[in-house]
């Protein structure tokens, strides 16, 4: 059926807009005039709430809410009256009042959507006093994330974010009128419900309320210690994302520069996660092979996603069984570098601090899990080492955003760096693991390996487009020499969950299901840059999909380096030396 | 049946019986008993009369004479004096006229002619037999032997409209609902009566609650609703047990339930408790409520009759505009328009209250003046003062001098006179009341009750309860007017619901009608010394 077109007419000019289009989205595409908006997220937060886009309509008493306020045959809108203008800014204002104002020392301080609003719309001095009399108590329970409620404007964008997007419900609104706060269950902090760390809820704050726990002091402190090896890996999704913070284009592929910019950052060795990210297919894909050669628990889900792993835990812990036992990428990493790489160049576990990479909050999460110190178990006998010697196998994770944060305090010129390779032995990679940054990249890493291991045949294509794209819920059927293996691939955890109830119903047909915790995978991950552009995930993607096509070796069991750990130190994939250092175990969280 | 000569009534309701009617009305009996009285005289509980500082009264029919202040130790003298020897015991006599009964037929002129209290304060509201005696549900049977629409046209050309502030006509709301093609409908009736000064939906509630399980089962015939939900306040707890025992009642009696008066037409009725929020008598944070979540307004539109609770097709009218749906089916529309004036069919119940005489409830024709409810019903200011100030309409109404006492009060005299109606609030002040703490408490209320998802009504509130503390307390800013200006002008302009929208109106109708008092506070006003250092 044809869309039936509106007339409407904004500040005097006439256009007409298919039936259903909001005001926003009439004056913004039609109009070519942009009506400002704080609590406004398209598809996600459509609330109302911050009154900021209100725009006068013809016969209308009161200003509408441009967000919300659909078109009507005839309706006359005016953007830009002297009415209009006044409340916006008075709203503003009010934002402003009870607001810290601190923007000097907020983090947010470059990209503040509030901060630009009041800007734009002139406020130039608040009229309002300051009537809050104490400050709020800041959220620092978390382990991954910091809310700050002083600086938030109850927006609802990250409570929307939460339950639509996630369906995690960790947060909401608490308390009434100019008491309310975005809080958790009973007030207990971040980091004693069920928030499965994902930050995204960060990513779409427009204002500082909600950063991510630094760890750029002990990076500094580690940099800083003679005594210290200091190893640097980055996860694939990083290298495509954080020359946005430098100015460069959305999507620039920033691998050398990166690896450049950490070298020059005083990291010993600037390792790449994308070689544990071999490592993770190689025995993720043997779990498979052996699951199906096997009659395992089928399907098997991926693990590498540490927000979808708390998410199942809290969730899902009747069937955690699907679930991979293979740590993630990072946690692989870390371990083999205190244990193989430690081993192979004669250094002292003790002396190497691993800091990670990533595009992820919920990996500092994962990193603190009390299980994440097999180095330390691998060397305790050997080293006679004391129970509180322990030490865990990766020391700090930043995110891209403090990667990024760091290289500019350093006052380096990132975008005009040469660029660099990663040191070896742990820098080699395929593209088949730089795909792990982009949703249904693991599933199509690990078809490209299961395929030429279960047929011992050379694939003719190595693209899956199938499981390709920004769609919730992918599905495919993979034909292995006549076996058709069924698989699924599920971006955000609201799309998890509709796979995780086929599972628990013991109603999901398929035999590999591979799941991210944030939409777009880790391209969209909560520690990425923060983006006004609504196109950065496909350009992020486009980013790693040229960056696979471009390298040599494009099949993880191909990558040397991953033959020559398991020939000198793993044995096999899922040995029990693989076993014991690259594996791991759940548990099951919902009481908690 | 047995007759009686004489005919005691009990008003039992949640504030006599705080003031001990129970224990009167059970000393009484006893009392009755011991003279041998009990075949003649008759002890009947009925709702409230509408009397509210008169602590507890009695009714002695067919004298017509009211007792109040009555004691357990005054019950022997009343049935010694009074029911033994015809004597009135004046010294505990009160005027009659107080009752809310009277005012309709002193005003009209038709005698026995009451619409919403019809039934209150005459009927045990605890007895569907003398519900139905006095023609209850003969509105339900009448109506469901016409054609819905035809139950719809008549309320429709009855011109009633929506007793719960906003005035919406009741038969174009239930004709929306009626044109819907759904599955489910809801008829919600909102008896969460939160605004302050107004306790008339209690009153019905306690004292006619059939009425309401009649009206609401008409409008799930008239729209093709077969669920109803009262959505009743927290605290009413009487109001809450008499509406159970009403639908209970009904429903034994085949007036409610699978097979409504043996038509077929199937209506249940929950009753729903508030959780205590201002704003859950927003119709669309009411719904909230009902659905389990937070209470808080939904964007308009689409409106209730479109997608209402759950998501369906709803009818929200408030507790006094349902209670005068049976007797406008019973009477017709022509009947109903002959109270009240052109442009307001029928009548109000309105709350009286503050440093009037005689406070309480009293229903009156649309069009009566200020003047009429307050000296003629009120007995006018305490002590012979004058007025000081006068709110009508609730705390989101408008704050009056004295010349507007001869406005008459109907749904269009906010337009012609800004005089807000309301939920039919008259708040009385004297001389000696101060305006500016006054409007202070108002603006704390909303600050209070403001649910805080836009931005407006969150930080607007907060603001002007600060402006007005400053006022009060003689610090206020010298530019405090003009920035109370502009933010209630944004309250009004941009909050989300209704709330936010109206919060402004008592502020704006004190700086218009009382400029003075605010020139003088900022006059006498000196900020004080702030350390920066501090800020």
């Amino acid at each position: 059926m044809e869309t039936r077109m509106l007339n409407v007419k904004i500040n005097g000019r006439d256009y007409q807009v298919p039936d259903g289009t909001t005001i926003l989205k009439a004056a913004r595409e039609y109009a070519k005039i942009d009506v400002p908006t704080l609590c406004y997220l398209e598809g996600i937060s459509e609330e109302g709430a911050c009154a900021i886009c209100v725009v006068e309509v013809k016969g209308a008493r009161n200003l509408q809410r441009a967000c919300v306020v659909k078109v009507t045959e005839g309706m006359e809108v005016w953007t830009n009256t002297s009415r209009v203008r006044e409340a916006r800014k008075l709203n503003v204002e009010l934002l402003l009042a009870n607001h810290p104002k601190d923007c000097l020392t907020c983090e947010r301080s470059q990209n503040c959507d509030l901060r630009e609003l009041a800007s734009e719309l002139g406020v130039r001095e608040v009229e309002f006093p300051r009537t809050r009399t104490e400050w709020l108590p800041i959220d620092n329970t978390s382990l991954s994330l910091v809310r700050d409620p002083n600086k938030c404007v109850l927006c609802r964008r990250c409570v929307n974010v939460c339950a639509k997007v996630q369906s995690v419900y960790a947060i909401d609104i608490m308390g009434r009128g100019s008491n309310s706060t975005v809080s958790t269950f009973l007030d207990e902090g971040l980091g004693n419900v069920e928030c499965v760390n994902c930050g995204q809820c960060l990513l779409v704050c427009p204002t500082g309320a909600i950063t991510e726990r630094s760890e750029i002091p002990d990076v500094w402190k580690a940099l800083g210690d003679p005594d210290k090896v200091v190893v640097v890996e980055t996860a694939p999704a990083v290298r495509v994302a954080i020359g946005e913070e430098f100015g460069m284009p959305d999507g620039t592929q920033a691998t050398g520069k990166m690896a450049a910019a950490l070298r020059s950052l005083g990291f010993d060795k600037v390792f790449d996660t994308d070689f544990s990210a071999d490592l993770t297919i190689m025995e993720e894909g043997f779990e498979l092979i052996g699951r199906i050669k096997n009659g395992g628990v089928l399907p098997l889900i991926t693990s590498c996603s540490p927000g979808w792993i708390k998410f199942a835990e809290t969730f899902f812990p009747k069937v955690l069984d699907h679930v991979s036992t293979c740590k993630s990428p990072q946690q692989m990493f870390g371990t083999v570098t205190k244990t193989y790489w430690a081993e192979k160049m004669g250094i002292d576990p003790r002396k190497i601090v691993v800091v990670s990479v990533m595009p992820c909050t919920a990996k500092k999460f994962e990193k603190e899990r009390p299980e994440m110190k097999t180095a330390f178990h691998y060397w305790q006998e050997k080293l006679g080492l004391k129970d509180e010697e322990a030490f865990k196998d990766v020391d700090c994770v930043l995110t891209t955003r403090e990667a990024a944060r760091m290289i500019r305090e350093a006052g380096i010129d990132f975008a005009n760096l040469p660029d660099e390779d990663f040191d070896k032995p742990l820098g080699e990679s395929t593209g088949a693991a730089v795909i792990f940054g982009a949703t249904g990249g693991v599933m199509e890493a690990a078809l490209r390996t299961a395929y030429e291991v279960l047929t011992k045949k050379s694939l003719a294509k190595l693209d899956f487009e199938d499981v390709r794209g920004l769609e919730g819920i992918k599905t495919a059927d993979v034909d292995i020499d006549g076996m058709i293996l069924k698989v699924a691939v599920a971006n955000g955890l609201g799309n998890a969950r509709v796979l995780m109830e086929q599972v628990q119903k013991g109603e999901s047909p398929y035999h590999f299901i591979e799941i991210m915790c944030c939409p777009g995978g880790c391209l969209g991950g909560g520690g990425q840059p923060i983006s006004d552009n609504p196109d950065i995930k496909k350009r992020r993607a486009e980013a790693i999909y040229r960056e696979d096509a471009g390298k040599p070796i494009r099949k993880s069991h191909e990558n040397p380096e991953i033959t020559e750990i398991y020939k000198d130190f793993l044995g096999e994939p899922n040995s029990e030396k693989a076993h014991h250092l690259l594996h791991t175990e759940y548990c099951d969280r919902s009481c908690k | 049946m047995k007759l009686f000569s004489t005919q005691i009534v009990v008003p039992v309701d949640s504030n006599s019986v705080l003031q001990g009617a129970l224990e009167v009305k059970h000393v009484l009996e006893e009392t009755i008993g011991k003279y041998n009285l009990g075949s003649q005289v008759s002890v009947v509980e009925t709702g409230a009369l509408g009397i509210y500082d008169q602590g507890v009264v009695l009714a002695v029919f067919p004298d017509d004479v009211y007792y109040g202040n009555v004691m357990p130790s005054d019950v022997e003298e009343i049935v010694t004096e009074h029911l033994l020897k015809g004597r009135v015991v004046s010294r505990l006599a009160i005027d009659r006229n107080l009752s809310s009964r009277r005012l309709v037929e002193k005003e009209t002129g038709k005698s026995q002619q009451k619409i919403v209290l019809r039934n209150a304060g005459l009927i045990d509201p605890q007895s569907i037999d003398e519900y139905i005696a006095r023609d209850g549900y003969e509105a339900l049977a009448k109506a469901l032997a016409m054609q819905p629409g035809e139950v719809i046209q008549i309320l429709t050309d009855s011109k009633l409209q929506g007793r719960g502030g906003a005035g919406f006509p009741t038969g174009l709301k239930w004709g929306m609902v009626a044109k819907e093609q759904s599955d489910e409908k809801y008829i919600v009736c909102n008896a969460d009566e939160g605004e302050p000064g107004t306790f008339k939906d209690r009153l019905i509630l306690e004292g006619d609650p059939h009425s309401i399980v009649e009206a609401m089962t008409i409008a799930g015939y008239a729209t093709g609703a077969h669920v109803g939900i009262v959505y009743v306040r927290g605290e009413y707890f009487m109001s809450i047990a008499r509406l159970k025992k009403a639908i209970k009642d009904a429903t034994e009696y085949g007036l409610l339930g699978k097979d409504v008066l043996g038509t077929g037409f199937q209506f249940d009725i929950e009753v729903y408790r508030g959780g205590g929020a201002y704003v859950c008598g927003e119709e669309f944070a009411l719904l909230e409520s009902i659905e389990n979540r937070r209470g808080e307004p939904r964007n308009k539109p689409p409106f209730p009759p479109q997608q209402g609770l759950f998501g369906k097709p709803t009818v929200v009218n408030n507790v006094e505009t349902f209670a005068n749906v049976p007797p406008i089916l019973l009477n017709g529309s022509d009947w109903f328009k002959s109270f009240g004036t052109p442009s307001s069919a029928g009548t109000k119940v309105f709350s009286l209250s503050g440093d009037i005489v005689n406070r309480g409830i009293v229903e009156a024709p649309l069009g009566v003046t200020l003047r009429e409810l307050i000296y003629d019903f009120g007995g006018g200011v305490k002590g012979g003062k004058h007025i000081g100030f006068i709110q009508t309409g609730g705390s989101a109404g408008t704050v009056l001098t004295d010349k507007f006492l001869d406005v008459p009060l109907d749904f269009a005299s906010m337009k012609t006179n800004n005089v807000s109606i309301g939920s039919g609030v008259i708040l009385v002040a004297s001389e000696d009341v101060p305006l500016l703490p006054f409007l202070a408490e108002v603006a704390h209320f909303f600050w209070h009750e403001s649910c805080g998802k836009c931005t407006p009504c969150r930080e607007g509130t907060l603001q002007v309860k600060t402006i007005m503390d400053t006022l009060v307390n003689r610090t206020a800013d010298p530019a405090s007017l003009q920035h109370l200006g502009k933010l209630l002008n944004t309250l009004n302009d941009t909050s989300f619901c209704g709330l936010g929208q109206a919060a402004p109106l008592a502020f704006e109708s004190a700086l218009r009608n009382f400029p003075e008092v605010f020139d003088q506070a900022l006059a006498e006003s000196h900020v004080p010394e702030v350390c920066q250092e501090e800020v």
